[in-house]
């Protein structure tokens, strides 16, 4: 089964990136707070993608205070820095994408349309899955986005499937599979971290700790809340990564995705992050006290450092930035109008897409 | 610019809600996930995060406002330049309706009357009760009255059940009797099944039955299967319980119907109560059940009033029908929440002259079949409804046992209506089409009566 891609090598591949090769110590020694040196142009763009993420869920929280969205909705506000970060590392349309219900930013950052994204959150006929699927359940082909997936766990070994894909053809594209610390624990989880190691996949996993699953704190769940230790049992290199600072998300996918693309088998990124809003709408969220929430938004924000840097390093004004939101808001309202204005799907719609 | 800010809904049935406190006044200045307001429903307190930038110009339902309706115009606020986008008002406005929930959600609760049961001594006096507070007390009794009684599952202590069934358990009997786990299914249930080989009663809450997919080997292979492997040796008294089938607007992963499944298995028994008087005694006897029970709940009910009878301790037999309703023109056969569709066509066929006999079988596995033939064998016809698929569904299999128990007595063939032959869709017209309507049951029986 340990078919290698053969990928071209990269002149510039970390020395830990050898085919075989031993993970270096800073793989090995799990706390990495290491940033990237970001140039003016990607800190520009990691603040326009991170503010277009969070103006979408604010705005979905909205429609679905208006009774526009139903069901579940789960909001990505507060770990925008996560995906953002990792997508500088890939290659759109190429390298595979899966997560969880978490699920709107992870679309956005695959450049999926954010008109397509919002009427799927309706239910209408314009959406990814023709409002079929909903919130939970999006998928991409052009984007390489798999999902969107209900079941807590479920995603990882698919995207490992689809890492294999990618080993059996030879090509050196990297499938990124994104799920929380609840779903860290997990069995199969497990089954296929031994399997991506024995087998060489090129798969990243990508633990968003966010400290919490629904109401259950990360120490009330996980006997080694360590979660960058979770590969060591099948010597699966991991990280530890400030998930509030995008540059060093960024340094951690670039190491990551050189490590998979050369054909050495899965790393763990474990991104610490968290969430500002509800597990899902309706959750009163009393698991944890306000001070708390509100201290990692005043002191940790992800947008906000970055719009620091921009004023401080003077590549940005007041004005440029307000503009940039200007812009955003107005995608934002654009797929929030088509969203409630698309007509729901032709009732024909119920039998098709059962089989092929 | 004005822009208004609207009362949000925090979940797909609330309607109105208390305006409980403002954070902000006139004349401040907020932006994007500031806090505004506080809202308060019956199930929890809840921020109001500002989405648009600008000045509170007006604040229009003050403090400690009661029943404020969703959507309406709480405040105003000036947008930031000319350029802001107005209102978000006229979008929702010009929306085709969104259903804010389908058909079978009861907005508010409902007082259902029902046929006497004969398990219940006359004279008893009754209490009005939700479905969740029946499964409550019913916990409660019996980890009251048994230590070896206890329950595991996620979310089921500090948050005090994800749907609240379990609200106030961790306070009474403790973390070592409420136990939160991990979200690992196939691990905790295996676990369960071990302490039950142990010897003790264990309650595992699913927090919905589409996640017991991941331990249903455990469920079949260990805790149904060990009695008869060991020749009688090892018994399993545990009961899986949780929601199970569609609530709203969830999607195809969050909306599948066990019952079917379930019931196909020998070792387990499997009930799937609608009342709140039949949820408290048939949990109590699952809990104290030898045997493996799954005991099949379901969201929307949760919140539906029923009189429980007043005893000290009032146990139901597993394995008995119920007749809801009795009837002479036709039988209709249902079970948890199809038995609102069946409740529902009742009424309206008592209309049309057509009178229905109602049966809830409240037990699927074993199942109580000689109420149903009984029933046919004076109505001579038979209509079934659940919400499960059709192929391989309960109505099937009594469809099947009828015709060779009472095929002379028929005078139509048997229906059987059952949700549509696809995954549950999202979209709101798509969602009410795939699962049964009362319409298609009042169709059924004038078929079958030939009126
Ligand atoms: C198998 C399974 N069990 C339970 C659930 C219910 N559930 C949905 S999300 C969730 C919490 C998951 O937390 P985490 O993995 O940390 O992800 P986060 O929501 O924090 O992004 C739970 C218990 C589910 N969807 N699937
Ligand atoms: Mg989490």
């Amino acid at each position: 089964m340990a078919v290698r891609p053969q990928a071209e090598k990269r002149t510039r591949a970390p020395a830990a990136a050898k085919a075989g090769a031993k993970p270096s110590k800073a793989q090995q020694n799990p706390v990495n707070y290491q940033v990237a040196d970001f140039s003016k142009d990607e800190e520009l763009k990691a603040y326009h993608d991170m503010l277009l993420i969070r103006r979408f869920e604010e705005k979905a929280g909205q429609l679905y205070g208006m009774g526009l969205i139903g069901g579940f909705c789960h909001l990505y506000i507060g770990q925008e820095a996560v995906v953002v970060g990792i997508q500088m590392c890939l290659r759109e349309g190429a390298d595979q994408n899966t997560t969880s219900y978490r699920d709107h930013g992870h679309m956005l950052a695959c450049g999926m349309d954010p008109k397509g994204v919002m009427a799927e959150l309706t239910g209408r006929k314009g959406g990814y899955s023709k409002g079929k699927g909903g919130s939970m359940h999006m998928f991409s082909k052009e984007k390489q986005f798999f999902g969107g997936h209900g079941i807590v766990g479920a995603q990882v070994p698919i995207g490992a499937g689809l890492a294999l894909a990618n080993q059996y053809r030879g090509n050196d594209n990297v499938s990124v599979v994104y799920f929380g610390d609840g779903a860290a624990n997990q069995g199969q989880v497990y089954e296929t971290f031994n399997m991506a190691q024995l087998w060489k996949l090129p798969v990243i996993f990508v633990i968003e700790n966010n400290r919490y699953a629904m109401g259950t704190s990360v120490s009330r769940a996980s006997a080694q809340t360590d979660f960058a230790k979770r590969g060591d049992a099948f010597n699966i290199p991991a990280e530890q990564v400030d998930g509030m600072d995008v540059r060093a998300v960024k340094a951690a996918a670039e190491r990551a995705t050189e490590w998979c693309r050369t054909g050495n088998g899965p790393y763990i990124l474990e991104v610490q992050t968290y969430r500002y809003r509800g597990h899902s709408m309706s959750d009163p969220a009393k698991y944890r006290s306000k001070d708390e929430v509100q201290k990692m938004r005043d002191e940790r924000d992800p947008i906000e450092q970055v719009r620091k840097r921009l004023i401080d390093n003077g590549w940005a004004t007041e004005d440029d930035l307000k503009a940039v939101d200007k812009d955003v808001r107005a995608v934002v309202t654009e797929a929030a109008d088509f969203a409630s204005s698309d007509p729901e799907p032709d009732v024909s719609e119920l039998w098709t897409d059962i089989l092929i | 610019m004005a822009i208004d800010i609207l009362m949000p809904a925090l979940s797909p049935t609330m309607e109105e809600g208390k305006l409980a406190k403002w954070s902000k006044k006139v004349g401040d200045v907020v932006k994007s996930g500031d806090v505004i307001a506080e809202i308060e429903t019956d199930k929890a307190t809840m921020e109001v995060e500002a989405v648009d930038e600008g000045e509170i110009v007006e604040i229009l339902v003050p403090e400690g406002t009661e029943g404020v309706k969703v959507n309406a115009v709480i405040a105003r606020i000036a947008g930031e330049g000319s350029s802001a986008k107005p209102a978000p008002a006229p979008e929702a406005a010009s929306a085709p309706a969104p259903a804010a929930a389908p058909a079978t959600v009861a907005a508010a609760p409902v007082a259902v009357v029902v046929a006497a049961d004969p398990a219940i001594p006359a004279g008893t006096a009754y209490v009005p009760m939700t479905v969740r507070e029946a499964l409550r007390e019913a916990m409660a009794e019996e980890m009251r009255s048994d230590g070896d009684v206890f329950i595991m599952g996620e979310e089921v202590a500090e948050y005090q059940g994800a749907y609240k069934i379990t609200q106030g358990l961790l306070q009474e009997f403790g973390p070592r009797r409420v136990v939160d786990t991990p979200i690992t299914e196939h691990g905790f249930a295996g676990i369960a099944v071990g302490a039950a080989f142990g010897g003790l009663k264990p309650i595992v809450e699913f927090m919905t039955f589409n996640f017991a997919m991941q331990a249903i080997d455990h469920i079949i292979n260990s805790a149904a299967k060990t009695l008869y492997m060991s020749g009688g040796q090892m018994g399993c008294s545990i009961v899986f319980r949780g929601p199970n089938g569609a609530a709203a607007r969830v999607g195809a992963q969050h909306s599948q119907d066990y019952a079917a499944w379930y019931s196909q298995i020998p070792g387990l028994k499997v009930v799937m109560p609608y009342t709140a008087a039949d949820a408290k005694g048939l949990l109590k006897a699952a809990i104290r059940d030898p045997n493996p029970v799954i005991f099949l709940e379901n969201e929307i009910l949760y919140g539906q009033t029923f009189d429980v009878p007043k005893l000290d301790d009032f146990v139901l037999p597993i394995g008995k029908a119920r007749i809801h309703k009795p009837g002479k023109d036709v039988t209709i056969v249902s079970f948890g929440i199809g038995m609102t569709y069946a409740v529902k066509a009742a009424a309206e066929l008592a209309g049309l002259g057509i009178d229905a006999e109602v049966i809830d079988l409240r037990t699927i596995r074993p199942m109580d079949l000689p109420t149903v033939i009984e029933s046919v064998k004076k109505t001579g016809r038979l209509v079934t409804i659940e919400e499960g698929w059709p192929q391989g569904s309960v109505g099937d299999y009594i469809a099947n046992r009828v015709s060779r128990e009472a095929f002379d007595y028929l005078d139509a063939p048997v229906i059987t209506i059952a949700g549509k032959d696809v995954p549950m869709p999202y979209a709101a017209n798509l969602e009410k089409l795939a699962l049964p309507t009362v319409a298609e049951v009042v169709e059924a029986v004038r078929a079958v009566t030939y009126r």
